[in-house]
């Protein structure tokens, strides 16, 4: 990493600012010191190691569409049995010890995940999440301790940061507080703009929430819009000539934004440093095996399949027929706005065609389904606006990424439907009666009765619209004995809409093979 | 009126004589590049054209304007769009390390079309656009421009009509150059109140029930419901018909269905008795102050909302490498040049008004001097002139805002 000498020089400016005994001062960690200590090849790789369990668990949480509790119960039993990190009034466990571990395994994964943007956009999206959830779980007051430090009026942050800015120099560190800084607004300004901060304020409360109190006042913060894009995105804040005044309750959507940049930041600054390292044969395959352990920890089966999983050829033809069989209504919803219209819209093309994809269907046979659908458009024009396009699908233009199928959670969170597209999850973006209709006309000859509907519908209005997905199933596949609760196979619910169709083909499959042998024996 | 046939076809020596004498190319370079010589804002900045016969050409960079203006007269494109200020020479992509050609800075642009407003305006559909429709289009402008300035306090605002059916926005302010693209699709899940795709009925879910609207919409109100009144309610009727109704008893609560619905089934009512009709129940059934009546007022407000506020292509907002269309190309449809708008008097703003290449090269063949010849910023002498004078302007006020700037920084170092 560093010469010997620089990392004496490093540890002894780090030991200058901060005493040894306030090394850890808190069980939460803005991560903006690397440890400028001696680390053992082995603490190296376990505490790496172990880190790597509890943020697989997150990501796999996220894969699951696990609710925010749900996943805050796993994560937190996760980090007791191999990763524990106990608050300062804990007795009788050696804290130091903990956190330094925490520190240590934090760093050696930045080393890990700073490769390629993938890699980097996962390790963030884990570690926030990972910082969320200790955030939520800290004792209050400890936690407003964590907070004043890094706000404090002592500028206790500002020396930690420009102790630790590397080459960049220290001007852009000390910059860097002044824009991502929060102040506490004036009596003057609340007072002026108290009418908006107010409704502000109360737009976000839920119904069941009781009235305010009278006379209401709450302290807010005022940064910069940028520094809380979440609060932003959903109109959670008031927004003023730039500036967002954000109440104290959301003060942590603050703090996590500010250490999701940092992070993004530092990943990459880690990336340029990285080719240093290219010489040291202890470290460097070490590093190969956790980031490859990462990949390896999500289900990623629907992701990378091209073909389907049973090797059959998928023809053009055969796909009117397996769209009422097999597909989720998602799909079959785009399937027949496609055999209405004549035509679909970008997204749909592309949740469309990357399903179909996943499905099997081969390039040539996809041209030419494409081609017969848009049957209103003319030869020449499909092929200068839309072959390209099917062509980038499968890879074959462009950067030739091998494009996944978009899973369901993509579908329900990315790119909502604008008002003239069909693509999107129905049980979601379909408003309740024409969700009814659409489930009875495409359903009803796989054994969906009415009377299923109150059920899905009281699933959808909950919000869990992949367990309404999978309750249809369950109807749809009773045939093939398919009972409630047994989901796509052991219970599990669909979190991918090439899973359902997948699962609906090998339950047809297993029944035609039993009749074989039926009839044979 | 119409405006859908265009007196000359665009030939390409139409296009080129535009592109020789009429196209601003000085002032297009001075506001993309924020300043008077060049910098990375226009040197590295992508330009792509469309070529006669719809062919593709992305990656086109160049030092000056001067280059920028000779390569568009050798290739005649029949339109060219702008993208970002990439890490380097887009021209020079091809020898960049994999992953280091990036986006860096672009203006925030929105872009606002007529197709998205088909399902609420009854005068015309897709591709077409008359003065009446245009009336949406104004609405959004104001309150866009209104919500940018006063939201998030950009005030380098460029409004530049499309050519045919829609608006585009392009904002110059440093910060909003600067804006990643999560930040932006933040802002623009700040500006997009309009979701839900066609099989869905209620379109804005901005808050939980009867509670207050957010402030930045309520503050809005009064415009949209004036143009709620004016546009959908007076001169579109959009509720006269059966279909037109039956979606607007879709987004009220269950209690107007069966009691509104027989009332205006078989009858020939205008939207206005149809919204006081509305209104009334709203007084008869929910008394002043109760929950039920706050319910009520609630999705009244929602309803104003869903038709008249602005419909937003978000996608084209959300990244920086987004390309759109350059201020002043013609639209090859219709051959009107894309104009910039000012926001202040967008109600009299008349698209058809708007001048035709084919009326500019007349205008400048009458006021010929045949002694002189063909020289440069030929526009002054025609009906472009006020369009070029508002782009100047523009831009003469994003470099004086730069020079401050720098001014206060280099104060800071010394």
């Amino acid at each position: 990493m560093q010469s010997a000498r620089d990392r004496k020089i490093a540890t002894k400016k780090f030991l200058s600012v901060i005493p040894r005994d306030a090394e850890y001062p808190f069980r939460l960690n803005f991560y903006d010191i690397p440890p400028l200590y001696h680390v053992t090849i082995e603490e190296f790789e376990t505490c790496a190691l172990e880190r790597l369990r509890v943020l697989a668990e997150i990501e796999s949480s996220f894969a699951r569409n696990r609710p925010w509790e749900d996943m805050k119960k796993f994560v937190t039993e996760q980090c007791k049995k191999h990763y524990p990190l106990d608050s300062s009034t804990a007795k009788f466990v050696d804290i130091r010890t903990q956190r330094k571990r925490d520190h240590i395994g934090h760093y050696v994964l930045r080393l890990a995940f700073c490769r390629s943007e993938d890699l980097r956009r996962r390790f963030v999206k884990a570690e926030t999440t990972l910082f969320k959830i200790r955030f939520d779980m800290d004792d209050s007051s400890e936690r407003q301790d964590f907070l004043d430090s890094l706000h404090g009026p002592t500028n206790k942050a500002n020396d930690k940061q420009s102790g630790n800015e590397m080459d960049d120099g220290n001007k852009r560190g000390q910059n860097k507080i002044e824009e991502t800084g929060w102040e506490e607004i004036t009596k003057d300004e609340f007072d002026e703009f108290e009418e908006e901060l107010r409704a502000a304020y109360e737009s976000t409360l839920s119904p069941r929430d009781p009235p305010l109190r009278e006379p209401w006042r709450m302290k807010h913060y005022k940064v910069k819009w940028m520094r809380v894009p979440d609060l932003v995105e959903k109109r959670r804040v008031f927004l003023h000539k730039g500036k967002a005044y954000v109440p104290e309750t959301e003060l942590s959507s603050i703090i996590f934004q500010q250490f999701q940049d940092n992070l993004e930041k530092s990943l990459l600054l880690t990336l340029k440093h990285l080719p240093r390292l290219d010489e040291d044969t202890r470290i460097i395959p070490l590093l190969n095996n956790l980031s490859q352990g990462f990949l390896a920890g999500v289900p990623s089966e629907w992701c990378s399949a091209t073909s389907s999983a049973n090797g059959d050829e998928i023809t053009a033809d055969m796909i009117d027929g397996m769209a009422k069989q097999h597909f989720p209504m998602c799909m079959r919803h785009l399937h027949e706005s496609l055999r209405k219209d004549k035509h679909l819209k970008h997204f749909g093309r592309l949740q469309y065609g990357l399903f179909l994809k996943v499905l099997g269907l081969s390039i040539e046979e996809a041209l030419a389904f494409w081609r017969r659908s848009f049957s209103l458009i003319q030869d020449d024009k499909f092929n200068k606006e839309y072959k390209y396009n099917i062509r980038h699908t499968f890879g074959l233009e462009g950067k030739r990424a091998n494009y996944p199928a978009k899973s369901c959670q993509q579908i329900l969170t990315a790119d909502q439907p604008g008002p003239q597209d069909s693509h999107g999850c129905p049980y979601r973006h379909f408003s309740i009666d024409n969700l009814q209709t659409g489930l009875l006309s495409m359903y009803s000859n796989q054994g969906l009765s009415s009377a299923h509907l109150p059920e899905i519908v009281s699933i959808v209005k909950a919000g869990h619209y992949h367990v309404a997905c999978t309750r249809v199933f369950e109807i749809t596949h009773a045939a093939q004995g398919v009972k409630k609760n047994d989901g796509v196979g052991e219970g599990e619910s669909v979190t991918h809409p090439n899973q359902y169709a997948a699962r609906s083909l090998e339950l047809e499959k297993m029944m035609k093979k039993e009749e074989e042998d039926v009839s044979m024996g | 009126m119409t405006m859908n046939i265009d007196e000359e076809p665009l030939t390409p020596e139409v296009m080129l004589a535009f592109y020789r004498r009429l196209y601003p190319f000085k002032s297009i370079f001075s506001w993309l590049n924020q300043g008077h010589t060049p910098t990375k804002l226009f040197t590295q900045r992508e330009f792509a054209f469309t070529l006669q016969g719809d062919v593709y050409l992305r990656y086109q960079s160049f030092n000056t304007a001067d280059e920028l203006k000779k390569q568009v007269c050798t290739m005649n494109p029949t339109r060219f769009e702008i993208g970002p200020q990439y890490t380097l020479r887009p021209r020079d992509k091809k020898l960049a390390r994999p992953g280091t050609f990036q986006p860096v800075e672009r203006e925030l642009v929105f872009d606002i079309d007529m197709t998205d407003y088909d399902p609420i305006r009854t005068c015309c559909s897709d591709a077409a656009i008359c003065s009446r429709c245009w009336a949406f289009i104004a609405v959004a402008v104001k309150v866009l421009d209104n919500s940018i300035r006063e939201n998030f306090g950009y005030k380098h605002l460029l409004w530049v009509y499309s050519g045919r059916r829609g608006i585009h926005l392009w904002i110059s302010d440093k910060e909003a150059m600067q804006l990643t693209d999560d930040q932006r699709r933040s802002l623009v899940g700040w500006m997009s109140v309009i979701q839900g795709s066609k099989d869905q009925h209620k379109k804005v879910n901005v808050r939980p029930a009867s509670r207050p609207l957010p402030p930045t919409l309520s503050s809005m109100l009064g415009t949209l419901a004036e143009a709620f009144s004016q546009i959908i309610l007076d001169d579109q009727d959009l509720f006269r018909s059966a279909e037109g109704w039956k979606e607007l008893l879709h987004l009220l609560p269950k209690d107007f269905v069966d009691d509104l619905g027989d009332h205006w089934k078989g009858k020939d009512r205008s939207s206005e008795d149809k919204w006081k009709d509305v209104k009334k129940f709203v007084k008869t059934n929910g008394p002043q102050g109760s929950a039920k009546r706050r319910m009520y007022e609630s999705a009244l407000e929602d309803i104003i909302l869903q038709y008249t506020y602005p419909r937003l292509d978000a996608e084209v907002s959300k990244h920086r490498n987004h390309l759109l269309k350059a201020p002043f190309c013609v639209h090859p449809k219709t051959g009107r040049v894309c104009v910039p708008v000012d926001p202040e008097t967008i109600d009299d703003f008349d698209p058809g008004n708007v001048p035709t290449v084919g009326q500019l090269l007349r205008e400048l063949h009458e006021a010929e001097d045949p002694e002189v010849g063909e020289h440069h910023s030929d526009w002054m002498k025609t009906s472009l002139k006020p369009y070029v004078d508002m782009l100047d302007k523009h831009a003469t006020e994003i470099i004086v805002e730069v020079v401050r700037k720098k001014k206060e920084e280099g104060d800071k170092t010394w």
